[in-house]
């Protein structure tokens, strides 16, 4: 079965990201795809490469990127809302360049894009489950 | 339809607003702080009376997190990961009461 997740809230402060990615990891484990996982709201902070936890805590954002959630054509398909994320100080090199800020933080297993494609996410998707506070 | 329920009764009344508006064929799992509700002195008749017909689950980890494995109601279902998704593909629709 097509399987999408939609996170609104940030790694540490809230379990809704924790308790996505043991949902997301046993449903591969079953056998079903995860088509797509939306990062919407504080959501998109789960997708910072500059996140350093300690070392005897879990590292939310190399979970997620460990699922290695892609599509056909390899693009990842952990995407974060991009109205969200440059809020919040979450830029990839595209946004950067165009905003004139010189730097980028978004996780390479990640990609910043927008809201339609959480709707196509509900569309395609035989599930869409939604984890927030 | 399955509705997941992430918050303690205590809280927010997210639970009694799902208890309100669920229909007779759906099927509610406590996730998170939700679990607390599953603890038999939470006192929700409703849930109670859903529990009876096998209709109420509750995660398993988030019970043992909570120190409350000893307290959990009677015929409310635990189950783990595994079984969240199968409650996903098993009830259609699923609807977070966050």
């Amino acid at each position: 079965m097509k399987i999408s997740i939609q996170i609104n809230e940030g790694p540490y402060q809230h379990q809704a990201s924790d308790t996505a990615y043991q949902f997301a990891k046993a449903a591969i484990a079953k056998g079903h795809e995860i088509f797509r996982v939306f990062f919407y709201h504080d959501g998109v902070d789960n997708a910072s490469r500059f996140t350093v936890p300690p070392q005897d805590d879990r590292n939310v954002v190399n979970n997620w990127a460990s699922l290695d959630i892609k599509n056909a054509d390899g693009e990842p398909e952990l995407v974060v809302c991009v109205a969200a994320a440059l809020r919040r100080g979450m830029l990839d090199e595209g946004e950067a360049d165009k905003n004139g800020i010189d730097g980028n933080n978004i996780h390479p297993a990640f990609r910043i894009s927008g809201l339609g494609q959480l709707i196509e996410a509900g569309i395609q998707s035989d599930r869409l489950v939604v984890f927030g506070d | 339809m399955l509705h997941t329920v992430n918050k303690s009764s205590f809280e927010r009344n997210s639970l009694q607003s799902c208890l309100n508006a669920i229909d007779d064929s759906s099927v509610i799992l406590l996730i998170e702080d939700g679990v607390i509700s599953a603890a038999n002195n939470a006192n929700s008749s409703m849930l109670a009376e859903l529990a009876t017909q096998g209709r109420v689950f509750a995660l398993q980890g988030d019970i043992d997190a909570r120190g409350i494995s000893s307290k959990v109601a009677d015929n409310i279902k635990l189950v783990d990961y595994a079984g969240f998704v199968d409650l996903v593909v098993e009830h259609g629709t699923a609807v977070s009461w966050v």
